[in-house]
């Protein structure tokens, strides 16, 4: 038997939980037991250096066109899966690879999507911003588009009576597209059980909050939707409030807006240094003080829930899988020709499909 | 009751005449052996939905007007009445928001019908019908399906001028990932919007406002609760031997119109209904131009880059380029934004003597 205990302690978050339209907030005291706080280590560590291999392999030219990295944000795909059930329901934007690893997809499959090999999880076909999986719907190009889809998803919660709820992800840029505020309007109207989570990394590309909104309060912005504004570099408390925010939306009260304040190390996404717009200085500030994984770290070690050892030997083991995954998405190799008219349709019988000149006719099966 | 009493009042107006209330009672008359019904193209795709809805509980009809007002044109008249707020739901006016909506739903496993008041407004929330729909299932490598039926009225009207008149056809029909299918007739609406809501892939269903309130004769066969169109396939209205006509929603009865004058003087024309834009049928085209030697299209839309200006490079490619005796010639709608005085207006569609005045120029008469 270990000889940690299993704590229980309640943490400060560095900013206060703002509320909007609500009476009260989520628990401002957590349960982390030993198991769960080295799961959330464990996947937010791996998540970190899965986007940091990604960072090499693009400037390998390994990975090619649009990858938009995560690191800094872990504590919210972590925080936010820990806070809602595999059944529920969850939908993104571009900065998606975090969000496909909790949903459940290998980070082989993901290294793999990213290379442009077969062994993707979309086969190749759909790269960095197209990742899909069980309960999971990407992975969205459009800015603002997923969010529409994430209260469609809702309502077919809602419509199927299953009592499960779908997160539906956007960030401070895109929160405003018209289309977040027609899904606002229809997600009350009907009551569907949807958690719109804001996660503000305060840039949306190069320009600013301050330069984007007139109103840089992202919870408020649903207006008559009720909403919440929480530190989102600790995954304990976006474990809390998500698991509020769900259990508001079970109990049939209509939807709720979250805003988790975050930071991204890198830029926009690989072609943006990430530095014209902000300064070395407020990124190398962040790094040192809000770091979500060195925040976790520090907790449980200083509770005695887990050693530094140990800790090393997860970091050891997870780089030891991000090398395999990297060596596999490098070696794989890529889509055979014959699947590139593939897939167009589901369940249908093959067809074909013109292919660059009249004599050209390929095949497409689904 | 009220229906019911415009209804018996329709009835006087014909021997054969018959009236489909959904709601209510239906009843028809027998003239000697045969069973013939009149259907308008409205209650046509009233009935397809009404079927459809009973038949899979996922199916849904989401738009605006759809519910308690009956439908903006009455096409969703009593469903709501019988389906209730669950399946039949009044949206607010937010296009790109609902269109997104219904999309989602669709990737969850339901089967989202989402109306568009016409495919105008379709144009506010194309890039939910094109990347989040139609785009999904291919970039997802088949992992996500879309099963989704967008459908309203599509192309000219009578007056409502040129931001409410515009053919979408070509537009929708450029992409791949989606079935695009244009009815004629009510058998046509009954069967292709029957396969759309079966259909596990997006599909764009344009509808004519003009042929709603068409009637149309239906065979039994064609009011079978299971009788559907196969997407991708044309139909023959009437063969000829002399010239093809090819063309697709409310300009088929131009064109048959057409070919009955053109009979008077000797001239048979044979006319093809599309029925389906996207994937098109390619095949009945080459077929009948093997045997006539000259072809005709003819759309109500816009002449650039359009469903007849496709059909001209097919046909190109193919083996029916070498039994053509002239160039293809394309009778569309006028190159201009849609004016709003009569006059105008009637002269910026095609009209039966256009497609007359073609087919004698492309016979050398």
């Amino acid at each position: 038997m270990s000889k940690y205990t299993i704590g229980h302690y309640s943490y400060q978050p560095q900013t206060k939980c703002e509320l909007h339209r609500l009476d009260q907030g989520p628990p401002t005291q957590a349960l982390l037991t030993r198991e769960q706080g080295l799961k959330y280590y464990r996947t937010m560590q791996t998540m970190r250096r899965m986007e940091l291999k990604a960072d090499q392999l693009y400037k390998q030219k390994i990975i090619r066109g649009f990858c938009h990295l995560y690191d800094g944000q872990e504590a919210c795909a972590v925080g936010i899966e820990a806070g809602i059930n595999p059944s529920d329901h969850l939908i993104t934007a571009y900065r998606a690879h975090g969000y496909t690893y909790t949903r459940g997809v290998s980070v082989k499959e993901i290294l793999a999507e990213l290379t442009g090999r077969r062994g993707g999880v979309a086969k190749g076909k759909g790269g960095s911003m197209h990742m899909y999986a069980k309960h999971f719907y990407g992975g969205n190009g459009i800015v603002g588009a997923q969010v529409p889809l994430g209260a469609g998803l809702a309502l077919a919660c809602q419509y199927k009576g299953n009592n499960e709820v779908c997160v539906t992800l956007y960030g401070d840029g895109a929160a405003n597209q018209g289309q977040i505020f027609e899904s606002f309007n229809m997600a009350a109207l009907w009551k569907l059980p949807c958690i719109f989570i804001c996660e503000n990394n305060k840039y949306g590309m190069g320009t600013s909050v301050e330069r984007a909104s007139a109103s840089t309060d992202y919870f408020k912005r649903g207006d008559f939707i009720p909403g919440l504004k929480v530190d989102g570099m600790d995954v304990l408390t976006v474990r809390e409030a998500t698991k509020f925010a769900a259990d508001y939306c079970r109990s049939g009260k209509g939807p709720i807006l979250m805003e988790l304040e975050t930071y991204r190390y890198h830029g926009h996404s690989m072609s943006d240094p990430g530095v014209s717009y902000r300064t070395r200085e407020e990124i190398q500030e962040v790094r040192s003080k809000s770091d979500p994984i060195s925040m976790l770290k520090d907790r449980m070690i200083s509770n005695n829930m887990a050693s530094l050892e140990e800790i090393k030997e997860i970091d050891v083991e997870i780089r030891k899988e991000i090398e395999e995954a990297a060596q596999f998405a490098t070696s794989d190799p890529e889509p055979p020709l014959e699947e590139l008219c593939n897939h167009i349709f589901y369940n249908e019988p093959p067809m074909e499909v013109r292919g660059t000149n009249p004599w050209s006719k390929l095949k497409s099966i689904s | 009751m009220s229906s019911l009493f415009s209804s018996l009042k329709m009835m006087t107006k014909g021997a054969m005449r018959c009236v489909l209330i959904t709601n209510h009672l239906k009843f028809f008359e027998t003239i000697g052996n045969f069973q013939l019904l009149q259907v308008t193209v409205r209650d046509a795709l009233n009935q397809a939905m009404d079927e459809e809805l009973e038949r899979d509980e996922r199916v849904f009809l989401l738009g605006e007007e759809v519910a308690q007002y009956d439908g903006a044109y009455k096409v969703s008249r009593g469903l709501w009445k019988k389906y209730g707020d669950k399946r039949i739901i009044d949206t607010p006016i937010s296009e790109m928001g609902f269109a997104g909506i219904a999309v989602g739903a669709a990737m969850a496993g339901l089967r989202p019908i989402c109306e568009f008041m016409t495919f105008n407004f379709s144009m506010q929330a194309i890039d939910q019908v094109i990347n989040s729909a139609a785009k999904t299932c291919y970039m997802s490598a088949g992992l996500q399906a879309v099963p989704i039926v967008f459908r309203g009225p599509n192309g000219a009207s009578a007056g409502v001028a040129a931001q409410h008149s515009q053919c979408f056809a070509a537009w929708y029909g450029h992409c791949p990932g989606l079935k695009v299918v244009s009815p004629w007739n009510s058998e046509d609406a009954r069967g292709l919007l029957k396969s759309a809501i079966r259909d596990d892939n997006p599909v764009v269903v344009l509808e004519n406002e003009l042929m709603y309130g068409v009637a149309f004769e239906v065979s039994e066969q064609g009011l079978s609760k299971d009788f559907t169109i196969p997407i991708g396939k044309a139909k023959v209205e009437r063969p000829g031997n002399h010239v093809t006509l090819v063309s697709h929603s409310r300009m088929v009865g131009h064109c048959l119109d057409a070919a009955a004058v053109l009979a008077k003087e000797g001239i048979e024309c044979e006319v093809i209904n599309l029925r389906t834009i996207r994937p098109l049928d390619v095949e009945t085209i080459e077929a009948s131009v093997v045997k006539t030697n000259h072809l005709i299209t003819v759309e109500g839309g816009w002449p650039q880059f359009g469903v007849g200006a496709e059909i001209c490079a097919r046909i190109m490619e193919g083996p029916a380029f070498n039994y053509l005796d002239a160039p293809v010639i394309r009778v569309t709608g006028v190159d201009i934004p849609m004016p709003y005085a009569k006059i105008l207006e009637d002269n910026s569609t095609p009209q039966i003597k256009d497609i007359i005045f073609s087919v004698k120029k492309t016979l050398n008469m």
